[in-house]
């Protein structure tokens, strides 16, 4: 590529979409803004979906290093710059929230009839940060956009969530900043051991053994939280549950994977004694995870919280594959969230077609619905059996990866997580019986109507993108495959050279 | 030395005769003259804020060692100026509606405001507490000018005989460094210190229980916890606008005082001093995020914010470097702007001709008037920390400090703190765009506070494109104050 800042590009557009929208509402007829509104954040993020595409043509497979980059001082003397690249790990992330977030506009469509304005401008501005959150490449930048992501979400969920949204709003801001801002002191202290806070530099630092525990941990609070990890999940099943549907889906599409994400930027490379170090811990809270989330899961009334839980489950793969520290498990773990990333989008989208129709989200209140509405029938199918782990399916891969992995370090995790799989197919085809399957009896779905153009519409690119991850993986792995191989190896590295852990270092004795 | 060097306080000679020519035109005048002694005050900052903008970057002495002009101090003075005039230009329509029109009150802040560049100037105990009683004395009678309201004048009444108290313990405190030091310039107790450092004794005890009562009394002026009890009833007593000016321009100058006379005269004291600092931090830290959290009454609200505030910023002087005060000066800006755009969409909530005062009164205010809730909850987010709103910048750099001088412990629970503190600014947010509206406020506002409102929001959404330039000048402050 040329010196067009394409990464800037594409994290600032949906900002400018945000303050045109801004400029032009000010109409006096509440109809004309919202259908103003609407269109232009439908164009605004379409736009920067494809100008995004660029990444995917433009990147070279072949290379591990940072592509992309621009780099301009903002606190020389700090050392601190504006500086953003993608590499393998970061990119498909990247594509992730430009996708999902025109679907998400699409998905409002009609189901947001109050401050449409405002809504869209949120959501372009939560596009906005987590991108910019996926590109930066420099610690503080890093943090300013991921924290800066909560006040749109909060907004989001707290305007136009459900019933109990404020507590759910304020439960959300609360546990997920509680968490960061011990991230931040970490960040703050690893600037005074490095002397910079610039991501690529720190990645080759080194930090002393007896800091990284700390470091670790702090960190370790953030990310936990975020992706969320038991026993911190708990402000998950509240936000999801009261968010409006397309909040729903960037949280669960794209929000959890900042906690991944941040494990692979930050904890596993930059400290990889205490990664080491508490893996087993990690691994103990992903298989209770999996098994325990799963089991709540199958307990659930509400289908919202259902998937909620099932998200937590798909996580602790996501944890367990990291943290197995090798080629297959964290090649696996970014594939099952890329692949989460699309399909509990898309249950989310498949729980808000029929919560527009009925307004209500409890699992008892359908059935039948094969009857009246085939195709939704159909397309629930395909992401049920995704979210399963069905082969040819995105989820399959993921998981089956994630599982390589894992018995590579430790048969008992593998072993635990797999029953998870058979507890995740049992919740969904329960589920999926419940909702479809059946005789309609309740009066009000007998005149349901099926899916129109434009909720096919949304899950058109969804179905294909399943489905193409599932049958041809390779064109996916290709990308992370260099940046994972360099990880690892250093990883290793790393570990060959350290004097042993760790113990010490949380409790020094002299 | 000795010499006069009376153009070094040239900012403060012209606002002093400004003072006393315009309570002169105002006696003339009579109360009919007030907005035109109001503006021409607003002026006479204006033109003091170019003097010593225009004079920035110099480092001298003057009236015989009592004054000093340096970088730290004409940064602070720009920002209380700023502080000042801000304040009484949000006032105007206020004392006209409220019957608070009198010629004396812009005076008295303009005396207030001279009285907080001496303090930031001082540098000797002698002027020190002149300076400080001419801003307390005005403040005194600010605070209780309505004199016919009842809970103005007991506003008054409490700030003047806890302000007496505080100043007591000051000059308790003072006579007790002379008494040991032999002397009250802070060159001469610099050299003092320095000197007992050097030859590997322990300070003087009697010295100690001086810098300790010293510190008590300026806690009080910056209502730091555990001197802080007298703020939220003040603050809640005091006529709006003026709760708006003690809010900014005085905590500015009691924070420039606590910096100087703890780094100049007493640099080489860290050891001793700065647990007392580490201490009245975390606890300002925790009061202010924990009793905020009851409070109804949004002036309420604001003083224990804003003793939290202080408390973030005494984290930066508890480290005890340069990058602390540095800091403490990007926090104390960004504050400034963060008040008083809360305070001037404060000013603005009137229902039907009656100040209303209630949080609750906000309920809703996303859809009466879509502008100022956006304001207030871009300042209620920037109080919270949350980048990349600005209040998240001063806090980045007064934990930077306090992790580079080791301050674990204070840092982490001033972020825990702030997690706390972000519940009650998270519920006004929450009150505007979650909430049903109620009854809207009177429009319109008026123009200057569209100006004020519109001015602050875009510094506290923008500040971070500034961050550099913000950078460098405050680091030249703070290295001015570590030099001599």
């Amino acid at each position: 590529m040329t010196g067009w800042p394409l990464l800037s590009t594409i994290t600032f557009l949906p900002l400018a979409g945000a303050l045109i929208i801004l400029l032009i509402g000010r109409h006096d007829d509440e109809a004309v803004v919202a259908k103003n509104a609407r269109y232009m954040a439908l164009w605004t993020s379409f736009v920067t979906f494809i100008v995004s595409l660029f990444l995917w043509t433009g990147f070279d497979r072949s290379s591990a290093d940072f592509q992309f980059v621009e780099r301009v001082d903002w606190i020389p003397a700090f050392n601190i710059s504006y500086h953003m690249g993608v590499d393998g790990i970061s990119m498909m992330f990247v594509l992730l929230s430009t996708l999902l977030t025109p679907l998400c506009v699409l998905a409002s469509w009609n189901a947001i009839q109050n401050r449409v304005k405002e809504y869209m401008v949120a959501f372009l501005v939560l596009e906005t940060l987590m991108v910019g959150m996926f590109c930066a490449l420099d610690m503080v930048v890093f943090y300013i956009f991921f924290e800066g992501v909560l006040i749109p979400m909060f907004l989001i969920i707290g305007i136009w969530g459900g019933g109990r949204r404020v507590y759910a709003a304020f439960k959300f801001f609360l546990y997920t900043l509680l968490g960061s801002v011990l991230m931040l002191l970490a960040i703050l202290a690893m600037y005074f051991d490095a002397g910079t806070t610039d991501i690529p530099t720190l990645l080759a630092h080194g930090f002393p053994a007896s800091m990284q525990t700390w470091l670790w941990l702090a960190f370790f609070a953030s990310f936990a939280v975020k992706i969320p990890m038991w026993p911190v999940h708990t402000w998950l099943p509240d936000a999801h549950v009261e968010a409006p549907t397309a909040g729903s889906v960037i949280l669960a599409g794209v929000l959890l994977k900042m906690g991944g994400y941040g494990f692979l930027r930050f904890s596993l490379p930059m400290m990889p004694e205490a990664s080491d170090f508490f893996a087993p811990l990690v691994f103990s809270l992903s298989v209770i995870a999996v098994i325990y989330t799963s089991l709540v899961a199958l307990a659930q009334e509400d289908m919202k919280k259902l998937i909620a839980y099932s998200s937590v489950a798909h996580m602790g793969f996501v944890t367990i594959g990291i943290f197995a520290a090798n080629q297959q498990g964290i090649e696996g773990a970014i594939f099952q969230m890329l692949s989460h990333g699309v399909v509990s989008a898309a249950l989310f989208l498949c729980v808000g077609v029929v919560y527009d129709r009925l307004h209500t989200r409890l699992i008892a209140r359908y059935d039948g619905l094969v009857e009246r509405m085939p195709a939704y029938a159909l397309v629930f199918m395909v992401f049920m059996l995704a979210s399963v782990g069905l082969p040819g399916t995105s989820g399959f891969v993921g998981e089956f990866l994630v599982l390589v992995g894992a018995f590579q370090v430790n048969t008992w995790v593998a072993l635990l997580a797999a029953t998870g799989m058979v507890l995740g197919a049992a919740y969904m085809l329960y589920l999926y019986r419940r909702i479809i399957f059946g005789k309609i009896t309740k009066d009000d779905l007998k005149s349901i109507l099926d899916m129109d153009w434009r909720e096919k519409a949304v899950f058109a690119p969804l179905i294909v993108l399943v489905l193409w991850m599932g049958i041809y993986p390779a064109s996916f792995i290709d990308v992370m495959a260099p940046s994972v191989e360099r990880l690892v190896e250093n990883y290793q590295v790393a570990l060959a050279n350290s004097e042993g852990p760790l113990l010490a270092g949380l409790w020094p004795l002299r | 030395m000795s010499e006069l060097n009376l153009t070094a306080a040239l900012p403060e000679i012209f606002l002093a005769v400004a003072g006393m020519l315009l309570l002169m035109l105002g006696v003339f005048r009579g109360n009919g003259g007030t907005r035109l002694v109001l503006w021409l005050t607003v002026g006479s900052f204006a033109v003091a804020f170019l003097m010593v903008a225009g004079m920035m970057g110099r480092n001298e002495l003057a009236m015989g060692g009592l004054f000093v002009a340096d970088a730290f101090g004409d940064f602070m003075k720009l920002l209380a100026l700023l502080g000042s005039a801000t304040a009484l230009i949000m006032s105007i329509r206020f004392i006209e509606r409220e019957d608070m029109a009198r010629f004396e009150y812009p005076v008295l802040i303009l005396f207030a405001t001279l009285g907080m560049m001496l303090m930031i100037s001082a540098n000797d105990m002698l002027s020190l507490y002149v300076g400080l009683e001419l801003q307390s004395l005005s403040l005194y009678v600010v605070a209780a000018f309505r004199r016919d309201h009842l809970r103005s004048s007991e506003a008054g009444l409490k700030y003047f005989v806890l302000g007496a108290l505080s100043s007591g313990m000051l000059l308790y405190g003072m006579s007790m460094i002379y008494g040991f030091a032999g002397t009250t310039s802070f060159d001469g107790l610099a050299a003092l210190t320095a000197a007992k450092v050097a030859a590997g004794e322990a300070p003087a005890i009697g010295l100690i229980v001086g810098i300790v009562f010293l510190s008590a009394g300026l806690a009080f002026k910056i209502s730091a916890v555990p001197f802080h009890m007298w703020t939220p009833d003040v603050y809640e007593g005091a006529p709006t606008p003026v709760t708006a000016f003690f809010a900014t321009a005085p905590k500015i100058a009691a924070m420039a005082l606590i910096i100087r006379v703890m780094i100049e005269p007493f640099g080489d004291m860290l050891a001793q001093w700065q647990q007392i600092i580490w201490f009245i931090s975390l606890a300002s830290m925790v009061l202010g995020a924990l009793a905020a959290i009851y409070q109804t009454n949004i002036k309420r609200l604001m003083a224990y914010s804003s003793i939290g505030h202080i408390g973030y910023a005494l984290v930066g002087l508890a480290a005890g470097t340069e990058e602390g005060v540095q800091g403490i000066l990007i926090y104390l800006t960004i504050y400034i702007f963060m008040n008083l755009g809360t305070f001037a969409c404060i000013l603005c909530m009137r229902q039907k001709d009656v100040m209303v005062e209630n949080i609750e009164d906000l309920k809703g205010l996303s859809k009466t008037n879509p502008l100022m809730a956006f304001a207030l909850a871009a300042f209620m987010f920037s109080m919270a920390g949350i980048p990349p709103l600005a209040g998240f910048f001063g806090k980045l750099y007064v934990f930077l400090a306090a992790i580079e001088a080791g301050l674990y412990f204070l840092a982490v629970f001033g972020v825990l703190a702030s997690v706390v503190g972000a519940f009650y600014y998270l519920r006004i947010v929450k009150l505007m765009y979650f909430d049903e509206p109620a009854e809207s406020f009177d429009r319109p506002i008026g123009r200057e506070m569209s100006l004020i409102l519109t001015g602050t929001t875009v510094v506290i959404l923008l500040l971070f494109l500034v961050l550099g330039p913000l950078h460098d000048g405050t680091a030249l402050a703070a290295a001015s104050l570590f030099e001599g």
